[in-house]
């Protein structure tokens, strides 16, 4: 297991150098920089430019920059917002557990309904059921992100008012951020109401960006399912007189899971890509909705430590995911 | 009484409008304590009325049959929860190829032990020590530190005796073996026969042992069903069989042996294939590959009827001395 976990964490390495110089270079391929966004439409004293871009560094030829940003980052040093003049580190680290709050609601919403319609899928393969779930996974998977969230909000928090349209929690409660995820500090203040305020807030975002790794988890779910029950051991299992539940649940799932935790680990990217656009409906205030301000405002250091971390994130929950299979698997953990 | 009663069982794939018979009219009856050796090519149907005996011929196939009776019960008629309560305890199967038919993500003590948690009261350590004791009692050496192995990190006739171990825990009443040794080596195929015959004979089970291979039937078996395209072609007692065939398809079966064919430059075999779904004949199924094919043959379909002592699905059923008898 700890050769199998080295290895792993060999191949970190290049890539983490990989995404470093890829996040540097986009950011400066897009024209203009922060100056520039910040001076608008005014005339801009060239004398002044030119001292604001020495004090920011910008400057400096590229590779320079780079090598700066590099060194930097490899002592845990992320920079300086050029517009808050905040640590990049300590604003992503208010923000991040938001970001983190949703897409832990919506992997949970995506993975418990997209296992479910995926086994009873293939189970009932070829009935009315199959088709309706699989219908409605392609849909999902083909839906855009931000239509999909605008016709929810209208439906369910405009029309119906079940469900608040936008934030985190209602305006009324005061709730001391200790771990920063709502859900966990209101319990914390032993304040119910806030508490189901919070997760009201929830609901919508968590589904919408839950939406398209729900539809491909549960596709994926089939599919593997259904190549599962075919097996030998399937077979046997039916011949021990075992329950047709304890048979796809035990013997079927366990197997079926190996891509499907897979496809889970694959779908966090999707996430964090898809929450810019639901935080940025939903006025969520997590990393998403930062970064997308961050580009328009060409704030190199945010956008160069915020890609970096969020990169950092998926490789080290990809890291997790070939653990975990390893630990599902017993014949890749016994490999050599 | 028989212990297990098949009469005129049939197992039908595709549509309705279009079916298939994968076996046509199969009647069958085993007594406890008995071996019956069921022999035939690929596809004559001899793994599927097994599987269909067991109830794990799945939709769209279809199982029909006059009587399936085990132990005096109505196996067809019986509601499936309390089929699950026979199967796998009082009938138990074991199949071809082992090392495919353990689940991989489970150890071989949790595959043995859900078994007997399925159908007996055992929990806790004495479930462990049941366990223990089938893998000892199917010759598994140091059978305590295979109970924590994954089926990856056996041989195939460790799987097989894996297999058995299973299919033995309840102590059944009869067991069914499909091809248990096809899949292992030549010398590991002896001792899992020999396994197979003694446990067979210690616990009085009645036993179905599905072969393509005579020459274990002829070991073992006291009766043998020679199956060809879904029918029954022959039924005899051993050894009868090898010296009187009376069914041209089983006489054909016993000269593919090369023992049997001493002497000859090639070994004899029978042109052609079983008939498929597409290319049945009209008439006797074997009448395209029969040297002793007649008009009769083509036009008619022979019933399995008493030929000397035994029963053979021929029109000019074999005589003693191997020929056809016309008239």
């Amino acid at each position: 297991m700890i050769r199998f976990l080295l290895r792993r964490i060999g191949v970190v390495i290049p890539t983490f150098l990989g995404i470093t110089l890829l996040a540097f270079s986009l950011i400066h391929l897009i024209p203009g920089d922060p100056i520039l966004v910040m001076m608008g439409e005014r005339h801009i004293d060239p004398e002044f430019y030119k001292l604001s871009m020495q004090k920011l560094g910008l400057d400096q030829p590229l590779y320079l920059q780079y090598w700066h940003y590099l060194t930097h980052a490899l002592h845990g040093d992320l920079g300086v917002s050029v517009r808050s003049q905040v640590p990049v580190m300590q604003e992503f680290l208010t923000l991040f557990p938001a970001t983190v709050e949703l897409s832990i609601c919506a992997m949970i919403f995506a993975t418990i309904v997209g296992l479910g319609a995926g086994i009873i899928a293939a189970v009932k393969r070829g009935s009315v059921a199959d088709h309706g779930v699989m219908g409605v996974a392609l849909a999902g998977y083909s839906m855009p992100i931000f239509w999909w969230g605008l016709i929810l909000i209208m439906v369910f928090s405009v029309q119906l008012g079940l469900t608040p349209v936008s934030g985190r929690i209602d305006l009324l409660y005061d709730v001391t951020p200790v771990t920063g995820l709502m859900l966990v500090d209101t319990l914390l203040a032993h304040d119910m109401d806030a508490f189901k305020s919070a997760l009201e807030h929830l609901i919508l975002p968590s589904i919408v960006l839950g939406t398209i790794p729900m539809a491909v988890i549960a596709r994926m779910t089939r599919s593997s399912m259904l190549e599962v029950l075919r097996e030998d051991y399937i077979r046997t299992a039916r011949a021990k007189g075992l329950s047709t539940t304890r048979i796809v649940l035990v013997h079927g799932l366990r197997n079926a899971l190996m891509p499907v935790v897979t496809v889970i680990g694959l779908q966090v990217g999707t996430l964090l890509a898809g929450a810019v656009l639901t935080e940025t409906i939903f006025s969520w205030p997590g990393v998403g909705s930062w970064l997308i301000n961050a580009i328009g405002a060409r704030d190199y250091p945010v956008v160069q430590g915020g890609i970096l971390l969020i990169a950092t994130l998926i490789i080290f929950v990809n890291l997790l995911v070939d653990v975990l299979y390893g630990i599902i698997n017993p014949r890749i953990r016994h490999a050599r | 009484m028989a212990l297990l009663d098949i009469k005129n069982l049939s197992v039908e794939f595709g549509s309705s409008a279009h079916p298939f018979r994968a076996v046509s009219d199969v009647s069958l009856s085993v007594d406890a304590g008995e071996i019956v050796g069921i022999v035939g090519e690929s596809g004559s149907g001899k793994s599927v009325t097994m599987l269909a005996l067991m109830g794990l011929i799945d939709a769209p196939g279809r199982v029909t049959a006059d009587a399936l009776t085990f132990d005096g019960k109505d196996l067809l008629g019986m509601k499936a929860r309390d089929k699950r309560k026979i199967v796998g305890r009082d009938i138990s199967m074991i199949f071809q190829d082992a090392l495919t038919s353990l689940n991989p993500a489970y150890t071989v003590g949790f595959q043995l032990a859900e078994t007997l948690r399925q159908h007996t009261g055992l929990r806790g350590d004495a479930l462990k020590k049941r366990a223990l004791e089938l893998l000892e009692l199917v010759e598994i050496p140091d059978a305590k530190s295979r109970l924590s192995a994954y089926p990856h990190q056996l041989s195939g006739g460790m799987s097989q005796r894996v297999m058995i171990a299973m299919a033995i825990a309840c102590n059944p009443r009869f067991l069914i073996a499909d091809e248990p040794t096809t899949a292992l080596d030549v010398t590991v195929q002896a001792q899992i026969m020999e396994l197979l015959v003694s446990l067979q004979k210690s616990q009085g089970m009645g036993l179905i042992l599905i072969t393509h291979d005579l020459a274990v039937v002829s070991e073992v078996a006291q009766r043998v069903v020679v199956m060809y395209a879904g029918e029954v072609v022959e039924q005899s007692p051993i050894p009868t069989i090898f010296d009187t065939p009376r069914h041209p398809y089983t006489q054909a079966l016993l000269s593919s042996i090369p023992e049997h064919s001493k002497g000859a430059a090639r070994l004899n075999t029978l042109p052609g294939v079983v008939p498929g779904q597409f290319d049945r004949p009209t008439g006797c199924l074997l009448s395209p590959r029969c040297p002793y094919v007649q008009d009769r043959c083509r036009a008619e379909h022979p019933p399995l009827a008493p030929a000397h002592n035994a029963l053979a699905r021929c029109f000019f059923a074999l005589d003693d001395a191997g020929k056809p008898v016309y008239g």
